[in-house]
């Protein structure tokens, strides 16, 4: 599975230096890391739905709020 | 008129703005003989002898806005637009009074001074060393060094005078820094442009269809193109047809990490981040080869991080610096970036497609920390390298830097080491005086640039180094 996070600008001013931390921390704790690689990208080109990351190619708006339950529910429950 | 500081960057900008408009609209062959009068019209002269002349030197800017030049080197000279200013040295003017102290003969060493009937001072030049210290002790100012601006501005000596009595350089020892480009009161010797590269470039992504290109900005960005916000110079950017715009700010945080570790690995180490610093070392001092560090610049770093992660993107650098545009040819850097313009060019640019960014909304600029972002200053890269160390728990290695403000400092801190009589095991190079904020691509050099840049690199959200590259792992 291969889980892109938007680290441009505007991705990074919402917060996706914790989203990627988090996830990092997520996928660790999980033993998932043979299984999910991480990515980063410089933008998505949806800068007002920040921040971005997609799963497999589908799109997901995240925030560092609410990125354990998107782990929980789109990769944790996918892969 | 935008704000540039002199007239011949003015000058220089509109040949580019031009060029630029007809590459967009596909007019440029067709009309390439036509821009010399489209900027010079009428039949009275402005700048020169006669406007024929004015105009058989601008179709030799044309020549170099469009990429070309008779040298391969990136700074060509324009023969035609050489003044063949004088050259003497040091020597005695009409102010001098025939006075009774000859402080001037006292303090040369030489013996190079005599008197006439008029007990006027001259020079004799076949004993005249140019130390200048007759000129310094005269009290009427009357002796003066002519020394023609662009040699002048060579701190590295690679200017000569040729057999028609024009600029010369010497291409093998030319580091591209443009320094002379910028001090030529005349404009004759001006750096090869790569805009039309870039117009094509953009044109044929296709609305960054075919493929993606970045724009990577320098962080003297924060001190350039100030009579708009920096978010609107963004905008701008990417109204030119850029996919997006990143900070090669955040490559030198890449590079402050890895120099740090680097520098404790091997005890002494001089920067890679300025390519006309990189080629000075290798063209003038190339026993001093093995200590320059391994990374690459924060351009290329950041670069090959993208065209690692990314497909089909192609990069653009956006910068001070006229130097960038020989790295980029590389066989090292050349796959990672695809061109390198300056902020001179990118307001032709802007220009050209009559983009008025201070009525735009403002995008947001933000990936590097305030570390990556001062490097654009003298001191900030040396500066960043000490965070490295602390953030990586390596203080127990002292940092002894040798900041070299200007390609003089460079060379003297180069020839002390060639001897091993340095005092510091870290060498910051910056070819231009006060770091790349003094780079001969930019549209201004100010005094407020350096306060203007640590400015920028305070409003980073991130404050240090790791921080900025901890999504990058």
């Amino acid at each position: 599975m291969k889980v892109t996070v938007c680290i441009g600008s505007s991705c990074h001013i919402k917060g996706s230096r914790p989203v990627v931390e988090l996830l990092q921390d997520l996928i660790a704790r999980e033993n998932l890391s043979d299984k999910v690689e991480l990515g980063g990208t410089f933008c998505m080109g949806k800068c007002q739905q920040g921040v971005c990351v997609t799963v497999d190619g589908e799109f997901f708006s995240v925030s560092p709020e609410n990125v354990a339950s998107f782990f929980e529910k789109e990769i944790k429950a996918k892969v | 008129m935008r704000k540039f500081d002199t007239k011949v960057q003015y000058l220089k900008y509109k040949v580019l703005r031009e060029v630029a408009r007809q590459a967009w609209n596909d007019t440029l062959l067709d009309n390439i003989l036509d821009i010399p009068k489209m900027i010079v019209p009428g039949k009275v002269p402005t700048m020169r002898c006669c406007v024929y002349k004015e105009r058989a030197i601008l179709a030799e800017r044309v020549k170099l806005a469009m990429g070309g030049g008779n040298t391969a080197n990136i700074i060509n000279v324009i023969d035609i637009a050489c003044d063949d200013c004088p050259a003497v040295g040091y020597q005695v003017t009409d102010s001098c009074r025939g006075c009774l102290a000859h402080r001037c003969e006292d303090v040369c060493r030489r013996g190079a001074i005599s008197f006439d009937h008029n007990h006027e001072a001259h020079i004799d030049k076949t004993k005249c060393v140019e130390c200048g210290q007759c000129a310094k002790v005269c009290p009427y100012s009357a002796i003066v060094n002519r020394k023609r601006p662009c040699q002048n501005a060579c701190k590295i000596k690679a200017i000569s005078i040729n057999e028609d009595n024009a600029a010369k350089i010497d291409d093998e020892k030319c580091i591209q820094c443009g320094a002379c480009v910028y001090q030529c009161p005349f404009g004759a010797i001006s750096d090869r442009s790569f805009i039309i590269n870039v117009i094509d470039m953009l044109k044929k992504s296709q609305g960054n269809t075919k493929y993606k290109v970045y724009a990577l900005v320098a962080p003297a960005i924060g001190s350039q193109l100030n009579y708009a916000k920096l978010g609107q110079v963004i905008t701008g950017i990417k109204e030119l047809g850029f996919y997006t715009v990143v900070e090669a700010a955040l490559g030198a945080d890449m590079v402050a990490q890895a120099e740090s570790k680097e520098l404790t690995e091997k005890g002494f180490l001089t920067s890679s981040c300025c390519p006309a610093f990189v080629r000075y070392v290798k063209t003038a001092f190339p026993a001093l080869v093995p200590y320059i560090s391994h990374n690459l610049s924060p351009m290329a770093t950041i670069a090959k991080y993208i065209k690692e992660h990314e497909e089909n993107v192609k990069i653009v650098f956006i910068g001070p610096c006229t130097a960038k545009k020989a790295e980029v040819q590389l066989e090292d850097v050349r796959p990672y970036v695809d061109a390198a313009i300056t902020f001179e060019e990118l307001q032709a640019l802007l220009d050209s497609r009559d983009i008025d960014i201070t009525t735009l909304p403002e995008s947001v600029l933000d990936n590097a920390s305030y570390f990556g972002r001062i490097f654009a200053r003298s001191g900030g890269l040396s500066d960043a390298v000490a965070e490295g160390l602390k953030e990586q728990h390596l203080d127990e290695f002292q940092l002894k830097a040798c900041v070299c403000d200007g390609i003089e400092e460079c060379r003297m801190a180069l020839l002390k080491k060639g001897k091993n009589v340095l005092d510091a095991n870290f060498i910051e190079g910056m070819a231009c005086v006060n770091g790349c904020i003094g780079g001969a691509g930019n549209l201004t050099h100010g005094e407020k640039n350096k306060a203007a840049v640590d400015s920028y690199g305070r409003e980073a959200l991130e404050k240090n180094i790791m921080d900025a590259i901890a999504p990058l792992r």
